[in-house]
């Protein structure tokens, strides 16, 4: 689904205060399901609270807890923005 | 007596309600097979007694992690007669999804509503009845951190025991239904793979790919059968939902939990952002949450070496006052003094002064220490703050192939410039989740400057680089980090390969510690060490002293010297006014040292025997087995500068680096004509032997080498096997001598 641009935006290229929908987990293995089990699944609403002093991990809020993963797992989940 | 096991999220309070229920009265049980400790205590109802067991807190209950390994085999084949599901009230989606994956397992359990206090600031207030009701298990409100609803909680154990409670069956979307209907009953018929598993939790497990259960499906006859249905409704799970079959099991969990959520949460919008986002808002910003960081870093050393070291505030009985590490110097010290009144045997005497109290003595001189810095580090674990210092750094480790957790380890085992330990830098390592990850951190933690490497580079700084040693400390500190960052490198590269683990941390919000649970935390890990310095210290202690001191040598000759020296003092003693205490004995003379002190002959005899007691120590100690076990790699460590009594020094070091010091103390002392009038410093600055470079090549050499052996025991206790506490000791062994060669054969180029 090329068409349709925002469902190619991942969690990585949030903002500071975004609001995002997640639409799709990806990755094999430990990583997805570490990822599912922390309740990072398909249409779970996520808010950025902000990135780490360098830039990485990013720290989410997610079904109402704080959750700290790295850029690169981010680039796992897609999603889209929310307003 | 009932067995009851307590299960649940990290950080939802586990800890808090297993102290509460069972007191004091608590202690650790290592379980075959596994290395993660459980703790046990005991807990009383009315008159019943319960066992409860605390389970490691996980997430979820698969295969991926060692705990959640450990957590789910001990539910399903210890068979407790309840379980305790502790659910973080403030928290309660993720929490219920662990609860759902405990009750698919069809065993007695009960909920523990915790930090309802929390949830209720928060503006969540849950209906335990109605939650009681939809799950069919009993449900109970708790605070455990004020102990509130304790005994409650300990009637519906025993309710739910008797009245064989059970949970409702839960029910998936209609295609998971489906799916696993059909699996269920090909499981079913194999009674060899059901075992004591339901069949619908195998059902379930197969289609999570769960390994342990597909590896149990090689042994059984009918795993075509099986394993051709599995492939058959994963397939339509894929073409239905779009997802795997895994996660399409974990989608219907969530949904089933935030199900449950709507039915009992009642929600109040609360205006504001909650305490623990205000922190977080300072303490992980930019700028301004490094510093933090560093201050509190500075801080904890501050605080840990004032209070036990530096600050004199306990009295003794005499009015003086001692720092804590001062009052069990002072206690051995006194044990050495009665020692030496009352033990005549020489043997047992040394073996005591040498083995007991130098080698036990020396260690238990850093309890107070070790304490102090659990005490500070036991605080920052209870707040939270430690899941921060981890987010901020993560990205810096990562180049080295550690993460983020790893820095608490390293900073214990002496990352800040020493005084830290690399025993307890191990335990630290227990907080990382991912298994590669915790086994660089254990490996590279020792290579930290710790405590007992620092009288070493006291000595040998003093001696050679007195004009620089604020820089030479400096260079060895930046050289520790640099070796240890360039060993985390090189381990992930070449030796623990692998795809980089995954980082996905909880942040949980800020808690005031309790100091019942800071101190039961603090008081825990420095038993250990205690039990160390008891146990393992000691037998090496006095096995490193054995080979120092035997075989004895033959002493005849001394023998012979000393008595000529006496017969010298005694022809000129004749006609003086101590004629009249002919003939002398070494025993007369020491009575009377005072009175002879001036007297130019006797200090000319006291000259003469000293040497001949040198020479006899000298000898000794070249003739023991330690000594000859240093002359036999005298060959190799020529390369590296070091000679034979630096040899047993370094294996010496293998007990306790501070042994190093003490042992280089005796050889030294041993071997020169000055009767211990020098410092060790000034004695080596003055051998010929010796040179600036010989001492920096054995520094590096001290830093790098073997960690001693309590550490090498602790890796072999948290990584569960020998292999990695052998690898531990050869790699750096191997690592610091060829540093030391090449800083040695390089400089001396230059030098
Ligand atoms: N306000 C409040 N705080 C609590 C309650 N129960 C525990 N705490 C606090 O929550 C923090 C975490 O509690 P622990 O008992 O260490 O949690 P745990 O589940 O054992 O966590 P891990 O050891 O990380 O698995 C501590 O600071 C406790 O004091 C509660 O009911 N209410």
């Amino acid at each position: 689904m090329k068409t349709n641009d925002i469902c190619e935006k991942t969690l990585a290229d949030m903002e500071e205060g975004d609001k995002a929908r997640i639409v799709k987990v990806g990755g094999v293995g430990a990583i997805k399901r570490r990822l599912l089990d922390m309740g990072i699944g398909r249409g779970e609403v996520l808010k950025v609270e902000r990135y780490a002093p360098l830039k990485d991990p990013i720290q989410i809020n997610i079904k109402g807890y704080s959750l700290a993963l790295r850029v690169s797992e981010g680039r796992l989940i897609r999603v889209e923005e929310i307003s | 007596m009932y067995r009851i096991a307590v299960a649940g999220n990290p950080n939802s309070g586990k800890t808090s309600l297993f102290n509460n229920l069972t007191g004091e009265f608590q202690h650790v049980g290592n379980y075959p097979g596994v290395t993660v400790e459980f703790f046990e205590g005991f807990a009383y109802f009315r008159d019943l007694k319960f066992k409860l067991i605390d389970l490691p807190g996980t997430y979820s209950l698969t295969t991926y992690s060692q705990e959640e390994v450990v957590a789910r085999d001990y539910i399903i084949n210890e068979k407790p007669d309840a379980i305790i599901n502790v659910i973080d009230a403030g928290n309660f989606e993720r929490n219920l999804y662990f609860t759902i994956q405990l009750l698919e397992l069809n065993l007695p359990v009960v909920i523990a509503l915790n930090m309802t206090d929390i949830a209720e600031k928060k503006g969540s207030f849950i209906n335990a009845l109605r939650l009681s009701s939809i799950l069919g298990v009993r449900v109970i409100p708790t605070v455990a951190k004020k102990g509130i609803g304790m005994e409650d909680l300990k009637e519906a154990c025993f309710e739910t025991i008797h009245k064989h409670i059970r949970p409702k069956p839960l029910s998936y979307p209609h295609e998971l239904e489906n799916a696993l209907h059909k699996l269920e009953s090909v499981v079913a018929v194999s009674s060899e793979f059901t075992g004591h598993y339901p069949p619908r939790w195998l059902a379930l497990k197969l289609l999570e790919d769960d390994e342990h259960i597909l590896k149990r499906l090689d042994d059984v006859e009918s795993r075509n059968t099986v394993a051709g249905i599995l492939h058959d409704v994963k397939k339509h799970i894929l073409a239905h939902s779009g997802e795997d079959s895994q996660t399409a099991v974990v989608e219907a969990r969530y949904g089933i939990a935030s199900g449950i959520f709507r039915a009992v949460v009642k929600l109040k919008q609360i205006s504001g952002k909650m305490f623990t986002d205000h922190i977080d808002a300072v303490v992980c910003s930019r700028y301004l949450g490094p510093l933090i960081l560093l201050a509190i870093v500075y801080g904890l050393f501050a605080f840990v070496f004032k209070i036990s070291d530096e600050l004199k505030w306990i009295p003794l009985f005499n009015g003086d006052w001692v720092s804590p590490v001062g009052l069990f110097e002072h206690f051995f010290e006194y044990m050495g003094f009665l020692a030496k009144e009352h033990i005549g045997n020489k043997l047992l005497h040394s073996l005591i002064s040498d083995a007991f109290i130098a080698g036990v003595g020396g260690v238990m001189c850093f309890v107070p220490l070790i304490f102090f810095m659990f005490l500070f580090i036991a605080v920052l674990e209870d707040t939270g703050y430690i899941a921060r210092v981890a987010f901020i750094l993560d990205r810096v480790m990562r180049v080295f192939g550690l993460q983020g957790k790893s820095i608490l380890a390293l900073i214990i085992s002496g990352g800040l410039g020493g005084g830290g330990c690399a025993v307890p830098g191990i335990m630290a390592a227990r907080t990382l989740r991912e298994e590669k990850d915790r086994l660089v951190t254990m490996l590279v933690v020792p290579l930290m400057n710790c405590g007992a490497k620092f009288p070493v580079y006291a000595v040998l700084i003093a001696a050679f680089f007195s004009h620089s040693r604020g820089l030479m400390m400096f260079i060895l500190w930046l050289l520790s980090w640099i070796f240890a960052l360039v060993a985390g490198f090189t381990l992930r590269k070449w030796v623990i390969k692998g795809e980089q683990t995954p980082f996905v941390m909880e942040l949980p919000i800020y808690h005031i510690p309790t100091l019942k649970g800071v101190l039961i935390h603090t008081w825990y890990r420095t038993w250990l060490y205690i039990k160390k310095a008891g146990t393992v210290i000691l037998g090496v202690s006095v096995i490193l002293w054995a080979m120092m001191y035997f075989p004895r040598i033959d002493s005849s000759n001394f023998e012979t010297a000393r008595s000529g020296a006496l017969r010298e003092l005694e022809q000129k003693l004749v006609n003086t006014k101590y004629t009249s205490l002919l003939p002398l004995t070494e025993k007369k003379l020491s009575e009377m040292q005072e009175e002879f002190s001036s007297f130019p002959a006797y200090l000319e005899y006291e000259k003469k025997i000293s040497a001949v007691k040198i020479d006899e120590a000298r000898e000794q100690l070249l003739n023991s087995f330690a000594g000859r076990l240093g002359s036999v790699f005298a060959p190799v460590s020529k390369l590296a500068g070091f000679d034979w009594r630096d040899n047993i020094a370094l294996i010496g070091g293998f007990a306790a680096k501070e042994v190093v010091i003490g042992t280089l103390g005796t050889a030294y002392s041993l071997g020169s004509d000055d009767e211990g009038q020098r410092s060790l410093s000034a004695r080596l600055a003055a051998d010929k032997n010796w040179s600036p470079l010989r001492a920096f090549a054995l520094m590096v050499f001290v830093m790098v080498y073997a960690p001693c052996f309590v550490a090498v025991l602790t890796i072999k206790r948290e990584s569960g096997s020998w292999k990695w506490a052998l690898f531990s000791t050869l790699y750096s062994t191997t690592a610091a001598f060829i540093i030391a060669v090449l800083i040695y054969q390089l400089g001396g180029l230059f030098f």
